[in-house]
C-alpha cells in the first residue's frame, strides 16, 4: 500500500452500500418473504438509495476538492479480501479525478434512469412483484457499477466487472416469458464471457510478471509504480516471434474491454440487447456499463502509454468499429436498433481517443455520451411508450404533433450527438479527432482522423434520418392507434429535460483550448485539466491553431453534409431513398442485414460449438463415457448374477455349510503353507 | 498331553461330519454342540500346557454362549415343527433362487 499523498475517507463506502442494501432488501422481499411491497414503498427505496449514493459521491468530491492537485487520491480500505503469503488483495475502494468522474455520472445518470423507470415500468409491468424485481436488479446494477470505478485494484474491478454482466444478463431477459428476450440475455453474457476471459488471462500474466520482478500486486497505483520495471520484457508467442510482455498484457485486457464495451469482433450482443426495457437500454447498454472498457483501458493509461503496440491496436479497432457500426445503423428501422448500432459506434470513438494516447478526451466523450445517449433512449422510450410498445420507425412519422415535448428533447439530443457547433458531443467529438490527427506514435493516425471523420458524417445522417422518419412526414401509424398517441407520464418526461440541459451544457466542462481562450474558461477549471493526475499523459503533440480551426471547420461541415443530406432525403424528396435502395439492391441488404455478421458467428462459431458439444461432449463423452462406465458396472453385475452365480443359493443350509468348511480350511491352509 | 489334543481333534472332526451329513435339525444342533466342546478341549489342554489360566476364561465364555445358543437354536427347530410339521433340513429350503 502506498501512502504518500493519500487520504483516508470513510465516506466512500456509502456510495456503494446504499444500492446494495437496497437490492438486498428487495431480494429478500420478494425471494424469501414473498411479499412485494407497494409500488410507492419500491419507488422510495431505489431512487432513495440512488440519490443518496448521488449525494455522498458529490461530498466525496468536494473532499477531493479540498486538497491540492498533486495528492488528490481518497482510499477507503474495508478488509483484507485475500491473503496468501506475499499477495494481498485489499477490499479497498479508490476515489481518484477518475473515478470521481465515474461515479458521478453513474450515480447522476442513474438517478435520472431511476426516476423515468418509475413511469416507465408502472405503464409496463402489470404485478407488483415484477416492478419490485426490476427495481431491485437496476439496484444491484448499481452496486456493482460503484464497484466496478471505485476499486482500488484490479480484483475488485473484476467483481464489479462480473457483476455488472450478471445484472445485463438479468435485466435484458427481464421479460423472459418471451423466448427471445432470454435468447439475447444468453448471448449477451456468452459473449461478454469471452471477453471476461481474456481479461482474466490479463490479470494472471501481469501479476505472473509482477511477481517476477518482486512485486507481487494487483493494487493500481502499485503496479504503476511497478510497471517500469517490465518494459523491457518480451514473451515469445506460441506461433512465433516475440512480443513486448506489456503488449501482451494490454492486448489481452483489451479483449476484455471489447466483450463489455461492444467493439470488433463482439459487438454482435449490443444490438440485441436492446430487447431488454428501455431505461435498461439507457442506463446499462448506453451510459454506464458499456463504457467500463474504456474506463479499464483509461485505468490502466500507464500500461497502454507503455505499449504502443496494444495502444495502435485499441484505437484500430476502435475506428473501425465506429465506422462498421455508423454504416450498419444507415440502413435500420427499429428505433433502438439504430441507437445501439449509435452506441458502439460512439464507443469506437471512445476507443480510438484511448489509443492515441487522448484518455481524457476518451472520458470526456463517455461523459457526454452517457448523457446524450441516456436522453435518445429515453426519449425513444417515450415515443415507444406513446406508440404503444412500436419500435419501427416505418410505422411511425409525423408524431411531432402528437408529442411535441419529446420531439422537443429527442432534437436536442440529435443535435448533441450529431456534433452541432457548442452543444456537448461537438466538443467532445472535436478533441477526439483532435487526438487522432496529432497521434503520431501510431501507425496511420491520419487514416485514423479519416474514419472519425466519416463516421461522423454518417453519425449526423442516421441519427437526422431516425428523427426525421419519426417525427416528420406523413403519419404511418394504423388510424385507431394514432387516436391513442399520448405524451407520457411526468416521472418520464422530467429525467429527459435534465439530461437535455446537461447534454447542451456538459460540453463547457471540458471545451478544447481553442475553445476555452475564445468562450473565457480558464483552463485549470476544465475537466481535461481536473482528470490529468489520475490518467497517463501518453504521447501528447499539440497542433498549430489554424490546422485546429481547420479541423473544426472540417467537423461542422461533416455535421452540415450528414445532416443536410438526411433532410434531402427523408423531408424533402422521400422517393430518393427507395429508388437508393433499387439501384443498389446489394449493398441495401448487406446493410440492413448487418453485414450478416450474426449469421457469420453462426455458421463458424455457434453451430460447430453446439454440434461438438451436443455429439462428442454430451453424447459421446458425457452419455457413452461416463454414464456407461456407472450404469455398465451395475449391467454387469446384474448379467453375471443371471447368468450363473444364482445357482449357488441353493436354500439347501448344508450346503453353505459345506462352502463356509472349504473356506474356513482354505484359509487355515493359506497361514499354515509358510511354517 | 497330545492324546488330549488328539481325542479334541477327533471330537471335533465328529462334530464336522455329523453336521455336513446329517438331516435331521436336532442332531445337526448336537453335532454343532460337540465341535464347541471339542475346542473346550483344546483350550483346556493348552492352558495348562502353557501354565495359565486364559484358556479356563476363554471356555466358561464359550460354555454361556453356547448355552444361549442352544436355547435359540431349539426355540427355531420347535417353531420350525410347529409350522412345518419337519426337523428335517433339507425340506426347509424356500430362500434360493
Amino acid at each position: 500500500m502506498l501512502n504518500e499523498g493519500v487520504h483516508t475517507s470513510e465516506l466512500l463506502r456509502l456510495i456503494p452500500l446504499f444500492p446494495l442494501a437496497a437490492a438486498v432488501f428487495h431480494g429478500v422481499m420478494i425471494g424469501l418473504l414473498r411479499r412485494p411491497l407497494p409500488r410507492a414503498g419500491v419507488i422510495a427505496v431505489s431512487c432513495g438509495a440512488v440519490l443518496l449514493s448521488f449525494g455522498v459521491a458529490i461530498l466525496a468530491l468536494g473532499e477531493l476538492l479540498s486538497y491540492p492537485v498533486e495528492s488528490r487520491v481518497l482510499v477507503d480500505d474495508l478488509y483484507t479480501w485475500v491473503g496468501a503469503g506475499r499477495f494481498v488483495a485489499e477490499a479497498s475502494l479508490l476515489f481518484d479525478p477518475l473515478s470521481a468522474v465515474m461515479s458521478l455520472v453513474v450515480t447522476g445518470v442513474g438517478a435520472l434512469i431511476h426516476v423515468y423507470s418509475i413511469g416507465y415500468m408502472d405503464d409496463d409491468e402489470r404485478d407488483d412483484k415484477g416492478f419490485q424485481r426490476f427495481f431491485c436488479y437496476l439496484n444491484l446494477f448499481m452496486f456493482s457499477m460503484l464497484m466496478l470505478v471505485l476499486g482500488d485494484n484490479l480484483l475488485v474491478l473484476f467483481l464489479g466487472w462480473e457483476g455488472v454482466g450478471l445484472c445485463s444478463y438479468l435485466l435484458i431477459g427481464f421479460w423472459y416469458g418471451d423466448e427471445w428476450n432470454a435468447y439475447c440475455g444468453s448471448k449477451a453474457f456468452i459473449v461478454n464471457r469471452i471477453g471476461d476471459f481474456g481479461f482474466l488471462v490479463g490479470i494472471f500474466v501481469l501479476f505472473a510478471a509482477l511477481a517476477q520482478v518482486g512485486h507481487p500486486t494487483v493494487e493500481f497505483r502499485e503496479i504503476q509504480t511497478a510497471i517500469g520495471l517490465l518494459a523491457d520484457r518480451t514473451v515469445a508467442m506460441p506461433w512465433g516471434g516475440e512480443w513486448k510482455l506489456l503488449t501482451l498484457v494490454g492486448v489481452c485486457f483489451f479483449v476484455g474491454a471489447c466483450g463489455k464495451s461492444a467493439q470488433i469482433p463482439l459487438y454482435v450482443w449490443l444490438p440485441d440487447a436492446m430487447a431488454g426495457p428501455t431505461p435498461v437500454s439507457a442506463l446499462i447498454h448506453a451510459a454506464t456499463m458499456v463504457t467500463a472498457g474504456v474506463y479499464m483501458v483509461c485505468r490502466m493509461s500507464f500500461l497502454y502509454a507503455a505499449a504502443p503496440g496494444a495502444s495502435a491496436v485499441v484505437a484500430w479497432t476502435g475506428a473501425l468499429t465506429a465506422l462498421v457500426a455508423a454504416t450498419i445503423a444507415v440502413a435500420q428501422t427499429d428505433i433502438k436498433k439504430v441507437l445501439a448500432y449509435s452506441t458502439v459506434s460512439q464507443l469506437g470513438y471512445m476507443f480510438v481517443a484511448a489509443g492515441c494516447g487522448g484518455y481524457s478526451a476518451a472520458i470526456f466523450h463517455l461523459g457526454t455520451h452517457a448523457f446524450f445517449k441516456a436522453l435518445l433512449f429515453l426519449g425513444s422510450g417515450a415515443v415507444i411508450l406513446a406508440m404503444h410498445h412500436e419500435q419501427d420507425t416505418d410505422k411511425m412519422g409525423g408524431l411531432a404533433r402528437y408529442i411535441p415535448k419529446t420531439h422537443r428533447v429527442f432534437g436536442v439530443g440529435v443535435l448533441a450527438i450529431s456534433g452541432f457547433p457548442l452543444l456537448s458531443g461537438f466538443f467532445s467529438k472535436d478533441e477526439i479527432l483532435l487526438s487522432a490527427f496529432a497521434a503520431e506514435q501510431i501507425p496511420g493516425h491520419l487514416w485514423l482522423y479519416g474514419i472519425g471523420l466519416g463516421t461522423a458524417v454518417l453519425t449526423a445522417f442516421y441519427m437526422f434520418r431516425v428523427h426525421f422518419r419519426t417525427f416528420y412526414g406523413e403519419c404511418r401509424a394504423p388510424a385507431e392507434l394514432r387516436s391513442h398517441i399520448h405524451e407520457p407520464a411526468n416521472t418520464v418526461m422530467y429525467p429527459l429535460y435534465v439530461l437535455a440541459a446537461l447534454s447542451v451544457v456538459a460540453g463547457l466542462l471540458s471545451p478544447p483550448q481553442l475553445w476555452g481562450d475564445l468562450l473565457g474558461i480558464a483552463r485549470s477549471n476544465s475537466l481535461h485539466h481536473f482528470l490529468e493526475p489520475a490518467l497517463s499523459r501518453g504521447a501528447v503533440h499539440t497542433v498549430e491553431h489554424s490546422v485546429e480551426w481547420l479541423l473544426v471547420a472540417l467537423a461542422v461541415s461533416a455535421f452540415v453534409v450528414g445532416a443536410g443530406l438526411a433532410w434531402w432525403m427523408y423531408v424533402r424528396s422521400p422517393e430518393i431513398p427507395g429508388r437508393i435502395r433499387e439501384r443498389a439492391a446489394g449493398l441495401y441488404r448487406a446493410v440492413a442485414n448487418k453485414y450478416w455478421v450474426d449469421e457469420l458467428y453462426d455458421t463458424v462459431l455457434v453451430h460447430p460449438l453446439v454440434a461438438v458439444s451436443d455429439r462428442v461432449l454430451y453424447r459421446g463423452i458425457d452419455a457413452a463415457g461416463i454414464d456407461g462406465v456407472v450404469n455398465g458396472s451395475a449391467a454387469a453385475v446384474r448379467a453375471l448374477a443371471a447368468r450363473g452365480l444364482k445357482y449357488a443359493q441353493t436354500g439347501l443350509t448344508q450346503s453353505y455349510l459345506f462352502f463356509m468348511i472349504v473356506g474356513a480350511l482354505a484359509m487355515l491352509g493359506w497361514m499354515l503353507r509358510s511354517s | 498331553m497330545d492324546l488330549v489334543v488328539d481325542l479334541s481333534v477327533v471330537l471335533f472332526a465328529i462334530g464336522v461330519v455329523g453336521a455336513l451329513v446329517r438331516r435331521n435339525v436336532i442332531v445337526i444342533l448336537m453335532s454343532v454342540e460337540l465341535m464347541l466342546n471339542a475346542v473346550n478341549l483344546a483350550f483346556v489342554a493348552f492352558s495348562r500346557m502353557h501354565g495359565n489360566n486364559d484358556g479356563h476364561v476363554f471356555v466358561l465364555i464359550v460354555i454361556t454362549v453356547a448355552a444361549a445358543e442352544v436355547a435359540v437354536g431349539l426355540g427355531i427347530v420347535i417353531s420350525l415343527f410347529r409350522n412345518r410339521d419337519t426337523v428335517n433340513v433339507d425340506d426347509v429350503s424356500l430362500l434360493k433362487w
